[in-house]
């Protein structure tokens, strides 16, 4: 029973971070109606923010995380305003094309300054092991737990609650409606982005203290998973990326522990192609249908 | 005009192309130069980066030493060596490309791959090409099914034997947990035979968990193990994946000790901690703190080029080019075939070991077995 508890709890451990990513996947499709490739990559470039703020520059710890979501924010800006407004009203596959571009730009970029060898980096959380009974969880996994709680809190709020979080659903719900009411659109935009990227960055954060380790194609594959999980949970809806991610990383978890871990991945895009043959807008998305 | 314009021009396009080509084969028989030149090819980026790093470097050292005593005598002339050596980020597609370059380029025989996956991606064609191709560490039973494929390492399947001896033999532990990459052919293969001869010995595998590659979470399989009596864990994989497995089993709050593969050579740099390792015992032909002579003379040449200590793959690395020599005096001759026909002949005592070669290619030499303690590694036997 222990065990089950413990798998329970790994898998809740790495699907926060997916849900944590896959929040910022499905903020910019509900917005900008595409899909941001380059989400992925916005993880390691925090890994690498943190480790430069930490072990080069020495700074305390609360300041190195600061300027890494700050820094991760302002790149998500950047890169909205460089490759995709001018292509606003391009074809959706250009923008795609521009998303995996940018994302190869950025792993290139680290490629070059920090070369292709892993970095052991030591956790900056330090919090001892918690033992209840036979049950030992991490000290990472429950900060890991906690942080992400608390983003999701403060993002349903602000979404809910604040006039910036109504324009938001309002560019999201119809672009040129929310526009004639005085939204200011490209504000809107730039925003999501900014939010997204650093929730990737807290992400990035969260998986460099768990995983003690950088490398240059550090995004890449929570990035896919955190996709998958934004698509299982309905792309457009954050509710549904919160509950895809921390549902694809216990279906991992359960999977590797109790059927196999070689078939784990088939599992995972099996349960995924089920979901979507049933409710082919994902759990909590919405049946829309298409305005001619 | 314009029919006779396009003659001259064509005429013109084909002397220029015939040129060309004559150039380029003027460039690939350097046979009469004195330079005998040896392309390499390892992974110089990427996750496995320090096993080619390493490969290359103690190459470079065995090739500065052998030029600066006068070259190799094969024959009536007296060779320099020269290294090519090119990055095939551990990947077959890389490798391909790497190696036809290095072919364009005059290599005369092949230091490589250092690993096993590239390596058998691209053996078919170096057959095909019928050079001598000498791999420092690849270790997958298929890399010598080639009659001009030699190695230098253990295979894998050896290795696996081994391994299970020392775990149910020496130690006396027969509740063994295993965990591996199944997407990787070295891990697999001496998974395979490991698991093999537990059973042939009466042990018993508790817990048998894979992970792809890429991983970086092993919590799952971690947790799964210590839900079992497994007394042992085995880990033959690559020294990146093993401080992942080491650091997360710690802070899952488990305290068995480990058997690795040589693989796990390098291991330390990549830990925060590195107390997660200690006691962990892997095979490992070479290590630095060894008193032989030859091995410190090496270790101090390396840290002078390098400002580094050498791991067991750059002692590979030097071994694979004094067999290289070796065969070259023997043959007389840079002709591949007869080089391929000396390897049988030649004896080499070299940093790993003394070491003779069979006709499929496999080195008969011993073992040695590596531990970790205090953050150091120490020979065991």
């Amino acid at each position: 029973m222990g065990s089950v508890l413990e798998q329970l709890i790994n898998g809740l451990g790495t699907g926060s971070i997916y849900a944590l990513i896959a929040l910022g996947y499905t903020m910019v499709y509900g917005i900008a109606k595409m899909i941001n490739f380059a989400h992925g990559d916005i993880i390691m470039v925090g890994a690498y923010v943190l480790y430069v703020t930490v072990v080069q520059f020495k700074l305390p710890v609360i300041a190195a995380v600061a300027i890494t979501i700050t820094f991760c924010a302002v790149l998500g800006i950047t890169i909205e305003k460089i490759a995709y407004k001018p292509l606003r009203k391009a074809p959706s596959l250009a923008v795609l094309i521009t998303a995996i571009g940018m994302s190869f730009l950025l792993q290139s970029l680290a490629l070059l300054i920090f070369n292709a060898n892993p970095i052991a980096f030591k956790s900056i959380i330090n919090v001892k092991t918690v033992k209840i009974g036979d049950i030992a969880v991490s000290g990472v996994t429950l900060v890991t737990l906690l942080v992400t709680l608390i983003c999701m809190i403060a993002l349903s709020l602000f979404i809910s609650k604040t006039k910036a979080g109504s324009a938001m659903r309002a560019v999201s719900e119809d672009k040129a409606a929310a526009q004639l009411m005085g939204i200011n659109v490209n504000k809107t935009i730039s925003m999501t982005f900014a939010i997204g990227s650093a929730l990737a960055a807290v992400a990035g954060i969260l998986f460099v203290c768990q995983y003690q380790s950088i490398k240059p194609t550090l995004g890449a594959l929570p990035g896919i998973k955190a996709f998958v999980a934004a698509v299982l949970g309905g792309i457009g809806s954050v509710p549904g990326a919160m509950i895809g991610g921390v549902l694809l990383g216990v279906i991992e978890s359960i999977s590797k522990a109790y059927i196999s871990s070689e078939l784990t991945d088939a599992i995972v895009f099996g349960v995924l192609v089920l979901v979507l043959l049933v409710k082919p807008s994902g759990l909590l998305g919405k049946n829309r249908i298409e305005k001619v | 005009m314009k029919k006779s314009l396009k003659k001259i021009l064509s005429l013109g396009l084909i002397s220029a192309l015939t040129v060309s080509l004559l150039a380029g084969c003027g460039q690939k028989s350097g046979s009469d130069s004195t330079e005998f030149i040896i392309g390499g090819l390892g992974p110089l980026s990427g996750e496995a980066a320090s096993y080619g790093i390493s490969v290359k470097q103690g190459a470079e050292i065995a090739i500065n030493e052998i030029n600066a005593a006068g070259g190799v005598k094969v024959g009536d002339q007296t060779l320099t060596l020269k290294l090519n050596f090119k990055d095939d980020e551990a990947s077959g597609e890389t490798a391909l490309s790497a190696y036809n370059t290095l072919m364009d380029e005059g290599a005369q025989a092949l230091l490589g791959t250092v690993t096993s996956g590239a390596g058998l991606a691209i053996g078919e064609k170096i057959a095909e090409d019928g050079i001598l191709q000498v791999t420092p560490s690849g270790s997958a039973a298929g890399l010598t099914e080639w009659p001009n494929a030699f190695r230098l390492c253990f295979t894998d399947p050896l290795q696996g034997q081994t391994m299970a001896r020392y775990a149910v033999e020496d130690l006396g532990l027969k509740k063994i947990a295993v965990i591996f990459n199944n997407a990787d052919e070295y891990s697999t293969g001496v998974k395979a035979a490991f698991v093999e001869e537990v059973a042939a010995l009466g042990g018993e595998i508790v817990a048998e968990e894979s992970f792809e590659k890429g991983a970086v979470d092993f919590k799952t399989q971690l947790t799964k193990i210590k839900g079992t009596d497994a007394e042992i864990i085995f880990a033959p994989v690559y020294y990146g994946d093993a401080a992942f497995i080491t650091t997360q089993a710690a802070e899952l709050g488990m305290s068995l000790p480990y058997l690795g593969s040589d693989g796990w050579d390098g291991v330390l740099a990549q830990v925060v901690d590195p107390a997660v390792l200690e006691g962990a015992v892997f095979l490992s032909p070479f290590l630095a703190t060894d008193e032989n002579p030859a091995v410190q003379a090496f270790v101090k040449a390396y840290d002078e080029a390098y400002k580094a200590v050498p791991d067991q793959f750059a002692a590979d690395g030097y071994d694979t080019v004094y067999v290289m020599k070796a065969a070259l005096e023997k043959a007389g001759s840079t002709d591949s075939e007869a080089l391929i026909a000396a390897m049988t002949e030649i004896q080499v005592e070299g940093l790993t070991g003394s070491v003779t070669f069979t006709a499929e290619g496999e080195p008969n030499k011993g073992a040695k077995f590596v531990q970790i303690t205090n953050g150091e590694y120490t020979l065991v036997k």
